[in-house]
């Protein structure tokens, strides 16, 4: 009894350090949809070019790690505002339906050209960070990397936006469009930085994720779904809600995985979030 | 200072304002009253360029502002307190007045202190959310927020609306603070009695054209008025 004691502190803990990463994943997501109220099918899809930019940047052209990843969230910012002046911006006033079709569309093209440019076979990083013993547990040094710099990620994105003007006229935004002209805030210049931040939070993820799996052209389905399942439970736009949803969430695949099997872990996930849709279909904190 | 020159705006077919020129001086206080539809929120969109002018020209200190984009009006030192106040709600009093100060962020500090010298009891709520604040508390708030662009021409469009008959006596003593302070003020309402006793100068707008101008005086004082809007 002692011991399943301690590996189930150990699943609820590995759940914890999920929670973390599946946190980020969903906050660039909700961020975008929050201020621009447009949802970025293709999110996935733009964190896997991130994770290509670091492997190549590393592997291929021998940058040093932190560098690789470094410019790899600046690219997928970069992404980010360009999907945004050129896919969302024409879209802007559009019907929804019309909106989700051409980031759907992004989605296959971007996976479409990682096929062609860059092959169907499994890249990786050959990076092994080693795993931490803590006790008679032991954690993979990867996840709690990530764990940490999600966490503070966060944090950061969290100061950003209650301490700064830009911040502040990003919250703002969100709640009422029409009138940001009369405080002086071009709401077009506000998309812009918003998507240029959804695209660093893709990008910051992207490096999380490609110390832990394999990139491949299809990589962003693997994540992408839960992702989006995360934000919906949550309320999609609060980043609050994603953030309490991916931590449930994780809780239900660590732990849930851990005392039956570790993909009845992602059903119990699932039927969670079905029960949570027919009591709430709003999300747990959306409006 | 602010020269409406036949002016003319609508949106898509539907036309609001028809060839309406207005003039304000320096310092002045001046009412632009008439009933519902008339025109008389479009005519503040039109100068805070919110709408788009279809003909005419719009003067600030002699500077024609057809070039200026919707978010830069501001910058010249136009504010507008828009209908309804329009608050974020899920913003904290400061951070609705810190919006404001978004084209004059070094100033931030010290406006804040002149704005809360004006309103005590913003300073009091600085903290909660303005979607809490009472009808006239968020009038206050939207004033202030105006203010903290440290604006030369204040618009402000139906101050009274919505709010219980004490609180309206109020606002109207606020806004004859304001304009004692010697901003200059162009203000919109349907509230003819009261805000003729604040303003200098008064246009009457129908059906979007200008049928009548003058001193607050001659305006309480015409037939017209007084049978039309003030039922004596």
């Amino acid at each position: 009894m002692e011991v399943f004691d301690i590996f189930l502190l150990e699943a609820i803990l590995n759940g914890l350090l999920l929670g973390g990463l599946l946190a980020l994943l969903s906050l660039g997501l909700n961020l975008v949809f929050g201020v621009i109220d447009v949802v970025w099918i293709c999110y996935a899809e733009l964190i896997m070019c991130g994770m290509y930019a670091v492997y190549y940047l590393h592997v291929q052209y021998h940058w040093p790690l932190v560098l690789a990843m470094l410019a790899a969230v600046a690219i997928v910012a970069l992404l980010g505002l360009a999907l945004h002046q050129f896919v969302i911006r024409p879209v802007l006033r559009a019907e929804p339906i019309n909106q989700l079709l051409v980031t759907g569309g992004v989605l296959f093209f971007l996976q479409a050209a990682a096929t062609l440019a860059f092959g169907i076979e499994f890249k990786n990083l050959g990076v092994t960070l080693p795993s931490v013993r803590l006790g008679e547990m032991s954690f993979s040094a990867a996840r709690l990397v990530a764990f940490g710099v999600a966490l503070a990620g966060m944090i950061a994105l969290y100061f950003f936006l209650s301490k700064t003007y830009l911040g502040t006229a990003i919250r703002a935004i969100s709640q009422d469009r029409a009138i940001m002209p009369l405080m002086g805030v071009s709401p077009a210049r506000i998309f812009g930085v918003t998507s240029a931040l959804g695209g660093a939070l893709a990008g910051l993820a992207a490096c999380l994720l490609v110390l832990q799996y394999d990139v491949h052209p299809a990589i962003g389905l693997s994540f992408g779904p839960i992702v989006f399942l995360i934000c919906v439970l949550g309320g999609l736009g609060n980043m609050l809600g994603g953030f309490i949803a991916a931590f449930v969430f994780a809780q239900f695949i660590a732990v849930g995985g851990f005392v039956f099997h570790l993909e009845w872990g992602y059903v119990l996930a699932f039927v969670f979030f079905i029960v949570v849709m027919f009591w709430r279909p709003q999300g747990i904190l959306g409006k | 200072m602010l020269s409406l020159e036949r002016v003319s705006a609508g949106y898509g077919d539907f036309q609001a304002l028809f060839g309406v020129t207005l003039e304000v001086n320096a310092g002045e206080a001046v009412a632009v009253i008439g009933p519902n539809g008339a025109g008389k929120t479009t005519l503040l969109r039109v100068i805070s360029k919110l709408v788009e002018p279809s003909a005419g020209d719009i003067r600030l200190e002699g500077r024609s502002l057809a070039p200026v984009p919707a978010h830069e009006v501001v910058a010249h030192g136009i504010a507008h307190v828009p209908e309804n106040r329009r608050l974020f709600p899920r913003l904290s009093v400061e951070e609705n007045l810190r919006m404001g100060a978004f084209t004059a962020r070094k100033q931030f500090a010290e406006r804040l202190a002149t704005v809360y010298g004006l309103f005590p009891r913003l300073k009091e709520r600085s903290k909660q959310f303005a979607g809490t604040l009472s009808g006239g508390e968020q009038q206050m708030c939207a004033i202030g927020r105006a203010l903290m662009s440290g604006p030369k021409l204040l618009l402000l469009d139906e101050p009274s609306a919505g709010l219980a008959p004490v609180v309206v006596q109020s606002i109207f003593a606020l806004v004859r603070r304001i304009c004692a302070q010697g901003y200059t003020v162009l203000i919109v309402e349907q509230n003819i009695r009261q805000v003729l006793k604040v303003v200098s100068r008064a246009y009457l707008l129908e059906a979007g054209r200008i049928e009548l101008s003058g001193s607050a005086q001659e305006l309480l004082g015409s037939r017209e008025i007084q049978k039309a809007y003030l039922g004596i």
